[in-house]
């Protein structure tokens, strides 16, 4: 039994002519906490995107758990336990956070209704409000709609949804970008909230200070390629900036860039 | 987004953005619009001091006119429950033109399966079928007209669902082949002289019991279901809801079925109402059905409205239809004031939203 939870090997993506991802030899380990870093374009989202089944890779495994996975969406990735906030919020701005919490996973009664069966409303706040306290986020009124708040709080409202349900992996794709300082705080805490509960988690930032701040290792990308993959303790932010802009390029992947 | 950047936090929520529920908004306007016809009613001319709504004879009995007030209510209900239908549908984030020439085509279909086999002692003389479809009971009409319902909205869904065809152009498609079933069944001869059995289903007030029962059932539906929910979510972002892991394109099948039976359903009351059955039916039907969710406060770009304000919005159809008969306003015109009204809803919805974004 390893410790590894995830493993992609040669993971490479095409876009026509467009080399976006070339032979990703990426390594995550259970209750770890890594940052992906690069430039725009460094080919950071198209990882992500091959490993939560949102596009289909041109070449490459991937293998999660223990195992070889071939995810044919996002659906997929999540039902295996791959929970993922995307760079653009998967919520439906009518519906209030529980609803959103519970989207495609609601809590029913009388199921031998079918499609029509009821839905369980007081056990979804129940779950929401536990949910939400387990990862610090305070919404003031939860039955308030999602186009009512602030981009702070459906960031929240969606990185809390990952949070609710029990996953092996949490994704998140530059959550705090476009937040205020508070709320800023807020993702930190759910982030810091993870690492306490041991969830292994992929970040996605362009925040120096945050990514100094939450994770245990760093990897870099540049130009599609895997450039660096460096140890919190072991680096500073002018080193990894260094990797970004491609002045360094690390022992192991000689030749990468 | 925007307002995040002046690090206010995201903890600030402004507590007059909930509990004022659109529907209050129809209602009072409904009241106003009853106002302004009672008031016109009193001021112009040619009236000569007759109340709109109110009973002018000083009957103890009651303070209403009560026989224009059912006509209005009664005038609704068959469009209305064709309405309950296209709500879920626009709230889905979608539209069904096909409703209106899917009632006469429904109306004609049915019709022949609920011939009376003697008229005044002979043959029936609007016979479609032989002897084997006469008298039937009740049931086998309403129940063809519901599988004819759901046919066709299985087309429409499927169209829109996998081949992603816009709904406007596949309901429109749909509303040709209908209107044309419609005649061709008969060769465009109306098909007369139903059952009692039949007849007892629109007759009367029936149209209203049978539009406010249904009205009940798929507010319950939209709002406590799951069916209700993803309808919802899918008119609200429908990538969001694919990404949740809703079969978006199963429900949508499903949402188009229930509107055309809604519609279907409708022919049956109608077609039992007027006790004969024309492949004319329905004419503006659709127009009518989207018109009244709309005015309801329906959103056209999906994910908010309600089927109490279609109800509302039915009402408000109704009073204004019957408001200009009442000021003895000419028919072409009528046609006119209503499209402007149309317009005028959705310009209103228009600007709700655009408010709405400005808050965030």
């Amino acid at each position: 039994m390893t410790d590894i939870i995830l493993e992609t090997k040669g993971l490479t993506k095409h876009y026509g002519g467009v080399h976006a991802l070339s032979d990703a030899d990426f390594v995550l380990h259970k209750g770890e906490h890594v940052a992906i870093m690069g430039d725009n374009g460094a080919g950071k989202s198209t990882f992500v995107r091959q490993i939560t089944g949102v596009e289909q890779r041109t070449s490459g495994t991937i293998r999660f758990d223990g195992k070889e996975v071939n995810f044919s969406g996002p659906i997929r990735a999540r039902e295996a336990g791959i929970e993922t906030v995307f760079q653009t919020l998967a919520l439906a701005d009518d519906l209030n956070v529980p609803d959103n919490l519970f989207l495609g996973r609601e809590i029913t009664m009388c199921n031998w209704l079918g499609p029509f069966r009821l839905l369980n409303y007081r056990a979804m706040r129940q779950a929401t409000l536990e949910g939400l306290e387990r990862t610090a986020v305070k919404i003031p009124n939860i039955n308030n709609t999602i186009q009512n708040m602030s981009g702070g709080q459906r960031q929240c409202v969606a990185i809390a949804r990952t949070a609710t349900f029990p996953s092996k992996l949490t994704i998140m794709d530059e959550p705090t970008a476009a937040l205020g300082v508070q709320e800023t705080e807020q993702v930190e805490n759910i982030i810091r909230t993870l690492k306490k509960a041991g969830d292994p988690l992929i970040l996605i930032s362009h925040n120096m200070r945050q990514v100094m701040d939450l994770v245990d290792r760093i990897v870099v990308f540049r130009r599609g390629r895997i450039v660096a993959n460096l140890n919190r303790d072991e680096t500073d932010g002018q080193d990894v900036v260094a990797y970004i802009t491609g002045a360094k390029t690390g022992a192991e992947y000689e030749g990468a860039a | 987004m925007a307002e995040s950047n002046h690090g206010t936090g995201g903890l600030k929520f402004d507590k007059k953005k909930i509990g004022w529920p659109n529907e209050l908004n129809i209602f009072i306007a409904l009241i106003i619009i009853i106002l302004i016809f009672e008031a016109l009613g009193q001021s112009l001319p040619y009236m000569k001091d007759q109340s709109f709504l109110f009973d002018t004879r000083d009957r103890f009995d009651s303070i209403f006119n009560e026989a224009r007030l059912r006509i209005i209510i009664l005038q609704v209900s068959i469009i209305g429950i064709i309405a309950l239908g296209v709500t879920q549908v626009i709230i889905s984030g979608g539209i069904d033109l096909s409703s209106g020439p899917l009632v006469g085509a429904s109306a004609m279909i049915v019709m022949s399966f609920a011939q009376t086999e003697l008229v005044n002692g002979g043959p029936n003389p609007k016979a479609v079928f032989g002897e084997w479809a006469f008298d039937l009971p009740v049931l086998i009409p309403v129940i063809i007209a519901l599988a004819f319902g759901a046919l066709i909205g299985a087309i429409n869904g499927s169209l829109i669902a996998f081949t992603r065809i816009p709904p406007f152009i596949a309901t429109l498609g749909m509303f040709l082949i209908c209107r044309g079933i419609a005649q061709a069944w008969t060769r465009g001869k109306p098909v007369s002289f139903p059952t009692e059995g039949y007849a007892a289903l629109g007759s009367g007030m029936m149209p209203v019991y049978w539009f406010i029962g249904l009205a009940i059932l798929f507010h319950f539906v939209l709002k406590y279901t799951l069916y209700g929910k993803h309808t919802y979510a899918i008119g609200s972002n429908e990538d969001a809801a694919r990404m949740s892991g809703i079969n978006v394109q199963r429900h949508k099948v499903m949402v188009y079925m229930v509107a055309s039976m809604l519609a279907a359903f409708a022919a049956v009351i109608l077609s039992s109402k007027n006790l004969t059955a024309q492949s004319g039916m329905g004419i503006f039907y659709e127009l009518y059905a989207i018109a009244m969710a709309v005015i309801g406060g329906v959103s056209l770009t999906g994910g908010r409205g309600s089927i109490i304000g279609t109800v509302l919005g039915a009402m408000v159809f109704g009073v204004i239809q019957s408001g200009f008969t009442y000021i003895k306003l000419d028919a072409y015109y009528q046609l006119m004031a209503m499209g402007a009204i149309i317009i005028g809803a959705v310009v209103l919805d228009k600007v709700r939203q655009e408010r709405a974004a400005l808050r965030t």
